[in-house]
Order: C-alpha cells, then sequence, then structure tokens
C-alpha cells in the first residue's frame, strides 16, 4: 500500500447506511462481479499457490496446474529463506521499526489533537490547515536535509543515519499530519456536555484526557493504530533512505526488493519471501477492516 | 556478533516501547502539575502549546524545515556552498531521461485514476445489487493491504517471459499470440506498470464509492424507476451527479498517488526501458549518483506539481467544516 503514504479521502463525506436495498442482480451483473472478483484474487492466488511448489515445478509448468495431480508442495521454500537469506532478521527487523514507530505517533497526535478540539488558541485554525497541507506534501522534498541533520547530529558520539531511531523518529514525523488530522475529527465530534461536568467536577484537562478523551475515542485509535502499523511495515522508501548504509537493519520491504533483484529468476524463494512479508498485514487487514476503512477516509465514517 | 547485535536491538525496541509512553505521558503531567501552580490566565495561554509541541517539533524538524531546506539547496551547487540560480532546474528539463520521467508521470497521473476510479464505481454500482456484496468488496479491497513491493514481485511473476511460468503469457500462447516482454516493451510497458498500481488501489475507490452510493436515498431511486427510467438512465441522471463529490475526492488522492510512484518502478524495473518516474529519479539522484542538489531539484519538481492539489483539498477541507 504506502507507495510514501497510504491514500486518504480527505474532504470525504460519507453518510450514514441507509435502509437495504433491494437485491436485484441480473444474469450479467452476477457473471461481470464473478469475473472481476477472480481478476482481483488471481495475482495473490498465484503467488500462494507458487510459494508452496518446488522449484522443478515452478519453472517447468504453470501455478494453476498445482491443483492437479501430482501435486508437488513443498515447504522448502520457506525453510530456505528464512535460514539462509536473512529473511527471518529482515521479519524482526519489521517489527522493531514498526511498534515504537506506531506507539510513538499515536501518542504525540492525541496530545496536539486534543489541543486542536478543545483548546482555544490563537492560530489555531491556521495552524490546522498547515497540518491538512503538510499531509501531501511528498517525502522526497525532505530527504536531503534530513540526511544531513542524521548524519551530522550526533547525540552522545552516535551517529543517528542509519540506526533504528532515524526510521523511528522519520515515520513519526512523517505519519504525524495523517494522525493529528484523524484524532483530531473523532475528538472534536465528542459531545461538549461530558467536558463540561467533567470541568464543573474539578478535572484538569489532563484528567479529561486520560479518563475520558481516550476511552470514549477507543475506535479512532484503533484505526489510527492499525493505518499506521500497515503504513510503516509496507514502508519502502523511508527504510531504504534512512537504513540504507546498514544492510542489518532492513526490514522485510527493502530485503524483498534487494531478493527481487539478486534472486533473479528463483521464483519459488522470492514468491514464498513475498508471501511472508504479506502474511502480517493481510491478516491484520482481515481482522479489523471496519476500521481500516474508518482510517482511509480520515474519521469521516461514522459508525 | 551479529546475534549480539539483534539481542541489543531487541532490547532496545523493548525500551523504546516501554520508556517512550511513560515519558510521553509523565511530560503531560508534569505539564499540569506546573500549570496548577501558575496564575490561571498565563495557564490558560501556555496549556495549548505545551501540549501541541512534540508534535510540532517533529513536524518542524521532519515535515516543514526540510522543505525549505530542499527549496534553498535546489538551488545550490552539489556541495552545497555556492548558490547556482536555476541551473538545476535547467539540467532537469534538458535531459531524455528526466524528461521521460516527466512524461511517464503524466501517463501515471492520467491512467491510474481513470482506470481507479472507472473499474471502482463499476464493482460499486453493481455489487450494490447482489447478496455477496461483503464477499467481493473484501476480495477487490484485500490489496491494500499489500505492500507496492510485494505486489511488484507478485506482478512480475504474473509478468514472466516464460508461458509456462507468467500466467499472462500462457493467455497469449493459449491463444496462439507470442511471449510478450511486459516490463520490456516501449511504450507499453508503462501501462503494465500501471496496472499494478490499478489492483492495489482499486478498492480504496470502490470502498469509499460505495459508501457514498449507500448515503444516495433508495426512495429517490425506486421513485424514478416507478416512472419507468431504465437503469442506465438512473446512472446517469441520478446516480453520477450525486455522486460527483466523492469521485472528485478519489481521484485527487490518486492523482497524488500517481505523482509519488515509486514502489513498483522501483521494484520491478528500477526505471530502466524508459519506465522511470520522477520520485525514483530523485531516489537515483540521491543515491547513485550522489548529486543532492539535483535530487533537491527534482524534490521541487514534485513538490511544485503536488501544491495545486494541496490547495483543492485545504479548500475542501475548509467547506466541510463550515457544514460541521
Amino acid at each position: 500500500m504506502t507507495q510514501v503514504q497510504v491514500p486518504v479521502a480527505i474532504g470525504a463525506q460519507v453518510a450514514p447506511r441507509r435502509e437495504p436495498r433491494r437485491r436485484f442482480g441480473s444474469a450479467p451483473v452476477h457473471i461481470i462481479l464473478v469475473v472481476a472478483t477472480l481478476a482481483f484474487a488471481i495475482p495473490a492466488v498465484a503467488l500462494l499457490v507458487a510459494s508452496f511448489r518446488t522449484a522443478a515445478a515452478t519453472n517447468s509448468s504453470g501455478w494453476w496446474t498445482a491443483f492437479l495431480p501430482p501435486w508437488q508442495f513443498t515447504l522448502e521454500n520457506y525453510q530456505y529463506v528464512f535460514s539462509r537469506s536473512g529473511l527471518d532478521q529482515a521479519f524482526l527487523n519489521s517489527v522493531i521499526i514498526t511498534i515504537p514507530a506506531t506507539i510513538i505517533v499515536v501518542l504525540v497526535a492525541a496530545f496536539a489533537a486534543y489541543a486542536f478540539a478543545w483548546m482555544s488558541f490563537p492560530g489555531r485554525q491556521v495552524l490546522f490547515v498547515i497540518v491538512v497541507g503538510l499531509l501531501v506534501v511528498p517525502l522526497q522534498v525532505t530527504f536531503v536535509p534530513v540526511l544531513t541533520l542524521f548524519r551530522e547530529f550526533k547525540p552522545f558520539g552516535i551517529a543517528i543515519n542509519g540506526t533504528m531511531l532515524a526510521v523511528w523518529l522519520a515515520h513519526t514525523g512523517y505519519g504525524l499530519p495523517f494522525a493529528i488530522f484523524l484524532l483530531r475529527n473523532y475528538f472534536g465530534g465528542l459531545p461538549r456536555e461530558v467536558f463540561e461536568s467533567a470541568a464543573i467536577d474539578g478535572a484538569g484537562p489532563s484528567t479529561a484526557f486520560f479518563r475520558l478523551v481516550v476511552p470514549m475515542s477507543v475506535p479512532a485509535l484503533a484505526s489510527l493504530v492499525i493505518f499506521q502499523f500497515l503504513w510503516v511495515w509496507n514502508d519502502l522508501l523511508v527504510a531504504l533512505v534512512y537504513l540504507g548504509p546498514i544492510p542489518e537493519n532492513h526490514p522485510l520491504s527493502v530485503k524483498l526488493a534487494s531478493l527481487t533483484t539478486s534472486f533473479g529468476g528463483g521464483w519459488q524463494y522470492l514468491t514464498a519471501a513475498a508471501f511472508v512479508s504479506m502474511v502480517v498485514p493481510i491478516l491484520v487487514f482481515l481482522g479489523l477492516q471496519r476500521y481500516f476503512v474508518r482510517g482511509i477516509t480520515g474519521g469521516a465514517v461514522k459508525g | 556478533m551479529i546475534a549480539d547485535l539483534l539481542e541489543n536491538r531487541l532490547l532496545a525496541a523493548a525500551l523504546v516501547v516501554i520508556a517512550v509512553p511513560f515519558v510521553l505521558v509523565g511530560y503531560i503531567l508534569f505539564v499540569e502539575w506546573i500549570l496548577r501552580r501558575a496564575p490561571r490566565r498565563a495557564a490558560d495561554v501556555i496549556r495549548p502549546w505545551l501540549w501541541l509541541g512534540p508534535a510540532l517539533v517533529f513536524l518542524g524538524v521532519f515535515l516543514v524545515y526540510p522543505t525549505f531546506a530542499t527549496i534553498v539547496r535546489s538551488f545550490m551547487n552539489r556541495k552545497g556552498d555556492e548558490f547556482v540560480g536555476f541551473a538545476n532546474f535547467e539540467w532537469f528539463f534538458t535531459q531524455d531521461s528526466t524528461l521521460t520521467a516527466l512524461r511517464n508521470n503524466a501517463l501515471w497521473v492520467i491512467l491510474l485514476p481513470l482506470l481507479v476510479v472507472g473499474i471502482g464505481l463499476f464493482i460499486a454500482v453493481l455489487v450494490d445489487r447482489v447478496r455477496y456484496e461483503g464477499g467481493v468488496k473484501t476480495v477487490v479491497f484485500l490489496p491494500m493491504a499489500i505492500s507496492f513491493v510485494a505486489a511488484g514481485t507478485i506482478w512480475k511473476f504474473l509478468y514472466d517471459l516464460d508461458p509456462n511460468v507468467g500466467t499472462f503469457n500462457a493467455a497469449v500462447t493459449k491463444l496462439g499470440g507470442d511471449p510478450i516482454a511486459y516490463t520490456v516493451v516501449q511504450p507499453w510497458n508503462n501501462f503494465f506498470l500501471i496496472l499494478v498500481g490499478v489492483w492495489l488501489l482499486t478498492g480504496f475507490a470502490m470502498v469509499i464509492l460505495s459508501a457514498g452510493l449507500k448515503g444516495i436515498s433508495t426512495e429517490l431511486l425506486e421513485a424514478a424507476r416507478v416512472d419507468g427510467a431504465s437503469e442506465p438512465q438512473i446512472f446517469r441522471q441520478i446516480i453520477w451527479p450525486l455522486l460527483l463529490p466523492t469521485v472528485a475526492v478519489v481521484a485527487t488522492t490518486i492523482v497524488i498517488y500517481a505523482l509519488k510512484t515509486f514502489d513498483v518502478v522501483y521494484t520491478m524495473t528500477n526505471g530502466n526501458f524508459d519506465t522511470d518516474v520522477i520520485a525514483n529519479n530523485m531516489f537515483t539522484q540521491l543515491y547513485s549518483n550522489l548529486r543532492p542538489e539535483r535530487a533537491a531539484a527534482v524534490a521541487v519538481v514534485l513538490l511544485v506539481a503536488i501544491v495545486p492539489l494541496m490547495f483543492i483539498n485545504i479548500r475542501r477541507f475548509r467547506q466541510q467544516e463550515a457544514i460541521r
């Protein structure tokens, strides 16, 4: 998905669900839909099937023949990519990069979104419009100066460039505009009375935030966690730019991109490696599709 | 040695996962603790800025400052110590390679939204009429969870030249044709790369358009049907005009996407065979050619192309705020 950023439909207005419509699909409609569904499913199915076939089978017959005997399925490809080409480490790196990068963004964005939604201060509108503008700034425009910064700024004599710290920080910066946008839209929709009665009861802003806003915003926070998680996990560009110098730190995306070049025609390994990189996002997606949709519309979907 | 490193990295990550929330939450509690002791009016003025603080620092360091620094850098020489005017842009607009990248981006910007929105709308309208709506939607939407790198690998496999391996060429030879090198034949290879983007993004368009479709009142459509309107008429005269704002939102998003296209090209051809795009060219200048000033100029070209879309988004956001 991400390219650089997951697409987000800014300004999407999504109406509440209406009454179920009368279903009157005719034969051509069914045929078109079945063909379309197959067309969208086939690429991923092809990959999955090929990843379990032997090299000899993959190189001499198409993946679709695998369903006919003799069945030549094997787990060897997965064993190979994990033990011989460092995919185990890349998998671990992806986890190590993704989890902190997700946690930092959610926290920092939640504080800012609370301020944007429920505090008044001069420049609030302008500042938020800048955040909306930053949503689409191409990351390419930031690489040269940030790289220089990472190379020259050495806290405690440790160069940041090429380390996990560099990607954590960069992903936080790049993920924030969307995170603030999504959370502020949701926080802003919370009922005002709740905050007023909390204030009367003597609760300060921090109490209101941790005791009211956070528990009431679980759906929006879940959307953000999923979105940021998928974005960072699937990211190639940011990892490539800031982890370039240190291959041991490369996550799955970078590893897979370099395997595509080095394995050449070794489809049995490449397909297995690609599937390994897809497993986690697909499970997250299938399990939490509803929240994912909310994320895509920047919080415009209600209910 | 590697095991050692791995252990440290895990340790570092675990530490970050525990310590960062602790520090950030601690920061807020500390801020409020101080503000409670400050005069009320001063506290109300300072409070928002302290809550915004961490975010503003990140946005400033990683987005705002670098954008301006890159613009300045694009007018400097290779070492960055001398002002060279528009030399880097002159270079950009006179090279065959960069102009090809520009042309290809134009192809992406036109074809990707057209196909994604077209197919997405088509499926959204049809799927609204069948019982198995959820199943179709999940399948079409699923590629969104897949990274462009993995998608690049998948489609390279489908495009394989050997008809015994590549799905497309198996079909082509079955129909009596010769195998095609999809990523090599110019200029069609661009189209075949764009197709990968279509596979990944159509689900996005479909989901949003489908949600928009569900917002159109059933009574309105039923009334039109009772009056004897045909399905194509209903689509043209009711559904399409009502859905147009949503279509515009989706199209803008996909255009921005097309402008930033990088991963597919990087994994599938790395810009060879005349398939280069601006974002990949920028990466090449930065890492392979080690020309930061040119990379900066390429990035600025990309930024300039995106700025109008940024304003469209901001205007739309303001309109939405007005009716909130």
